[in-house]
């Protein structure tokens, strides 16, 4: 009887108070050996995917990597003038430059055990200097951000989560909007755009920087529907998210200029 | 006296911290939603074989460590097993002569009350299930009770722990 009233009081405060954050973060250093445990399957998966390759394959992927080294160099010859014009551009507008950010390559080594929660495990963590509210990207996109901490491992909330909105705005025309999870790993919903938004299928919609959590400009998600009712006030509009979610396991988390003053 | 009572202990800790890592074992996705609650299998193992050991307590702690690792509210998968260890020790005498398919019925109640215990914390967070999937797990960890129950007996009888 008492440890269910323990249990409900542990409930109550954890859904009530953030007070419990230290506590948890040490449990969760504690248990840290058993993320590497459940990771030891997949690490052989990749052993052998990385060791036990035929000769054929591997030229293959050479050849294909020359490639896209190729076309990446053709496209970034021109990125040191633009930059240039992007600074000038930005000071004649008395606007801030952007930084650039810096990154940290962190691998995943869990994923949240419920399907009802998105949420990843990364092997970096305090030590490394990861953040509570640091953003997470793959190549393709942002991913999500940290919600807790531990010494050797972080927690990240990933966009799709039902619980998780982010701020973006249409990269064609700027125009604003939130992005909610739904839930599904493959469908962001974009909620209380009017129905005369000039907005489309096919658009990209990109962090805003907005709420100052999320670094502007990285692709967020791509619009898959718009569907405009006109006896709602609000268009229905649905969105695929950009990052490879369920398949990345090399992600980068991203320091802001900004967010590591904050840390300071 | 006091090496009596320790007698085995590392077994029933191996147990738990096998199951911990099967609980987090990455699934692919359409398995996701079916797996089986291994730590509630093996809760109720060691509470009806050593219900002086196993109890209340392990559970709540156990419980803990799982809501740390999967990221829920502290305290969720803690309520569900107490509530389980609970309902187990009230009926390990009955259990331990029931035939195999009736423990198998008793473990589906048991893993669904589980089940049910951890989303009405969900909902609470405003996370809930919106389908009867929930209880997925309950069937799978029912199915593979005999399974769980001749591996953990082995073991036991094998190390002679009691």
């Amino acid at each position: 009887m008492l440890a269910i009233v323990i249990a409900l009081a542990l409930v109550l405060v954890d859904l009530r108070y953030n007070s419990l954050n230290y506590s948890r973060a040490l449990i969760d250093t504690v248990m840290t050996p058993v993320y590497w445990l459940a990771d030891i399957p997949g690490n052989l998966g990749e052993w052998t995917d990385t060791h036990i390759t035929s000769r054929s394959d591997l030229q293959e992927e050479n050849a294909r990597l020359r490639r896209e080294n190729l076309i990446m160099q053709g496209r970034s010859q021109q990125m040191a003038s633009l930059q240039a014009d992007n600074a000038r551009l930005r000071a004649l507008l008395n606007s801030t430059a952007l930084l650039r950010d810096d990154v940290l390559v962190a691998e995943l080594i869990g994923v949240s055990p419920d399907p009802v929660r998105h949420q990843l495990v990364l092997d970096k963590g305090a030590t490394d200097g990861v953040f509570e509210g640091q953003p997470l990207i793959d190549a393709d996109g942002l991913m999500g951000q940290v919600v807790e901490v531990s010494a050797l491992t972080s927690r990240v909330l990933l966009i799709t989560d039902a619980t998780h909105s982010i701020p973006v705005q249409v990269n064609r025309n700027g125009v604003r909007a939130i992005a909610e999870g739904t839930g599904s790993l493959v469908n962001l919903e974009v909620h209380h755009v009017a129905a005369t938004t000039d907005i489309r299928a096919g658009d990209l919609l990109v962090s805003s920087g907005l709420g100052g959590r999320f670094p502007v400009g990285y692709p967020v998600a791509v619009v898959t529907s718009v569907d405009r009712n006109p006896g709602q006030a609000f268009a229905r509009i649905t969105a695929r998210p950009s990052a490879a979610l369920d398949r990345s396991r090399h992600v980068l988390l991203v320091f802001t200029g900004d967010a590591v003053d904050q840390e300071d | 006296m006091a090496q009596d009572e320790l007698h085995g202990y590392w077994v029933i800790v191996l147990s738990f911290t096998l199951a911990y890592v099967l609980a987090m074992l990455p699934l692919p996705g359409w398995l996701l939603e079916a797996r089986p609650e291994w730590l509630a299998l093996v809760l109720i193992y060691w509470t009806i074989a050593l219900p002086h050991r196993v109890g209340i307590l392990t559970a709540l702690v156990l419980g803990i460590g799982m809501d740390v690792l999967e990221g829920a509210v502290l305290g969720q998968n803690a309520l569900a097993l107490v509530v389980v260890a609970l309902l187990s020790l009230l009926l390990y005498q009955r259990l331990r002569v029931f035939s195999l398919s009736q423990q198998v019925i008793v473990v589906f109640v048991l893993v669904g009350i589980h089940q049910l215990f951890c989303q009405w914390v969900q909902n609470l967070e405003g996370a809930g299930a919106t389908s009867f999937a929930f209880l997925l797990p309950a069937l799978t960890s029912a199915l593979l009770w005999p399974v769980a129950l001749h591996v953990l007996r082995g073991v036991r009888r094998r190390y002679r722990v009691n």
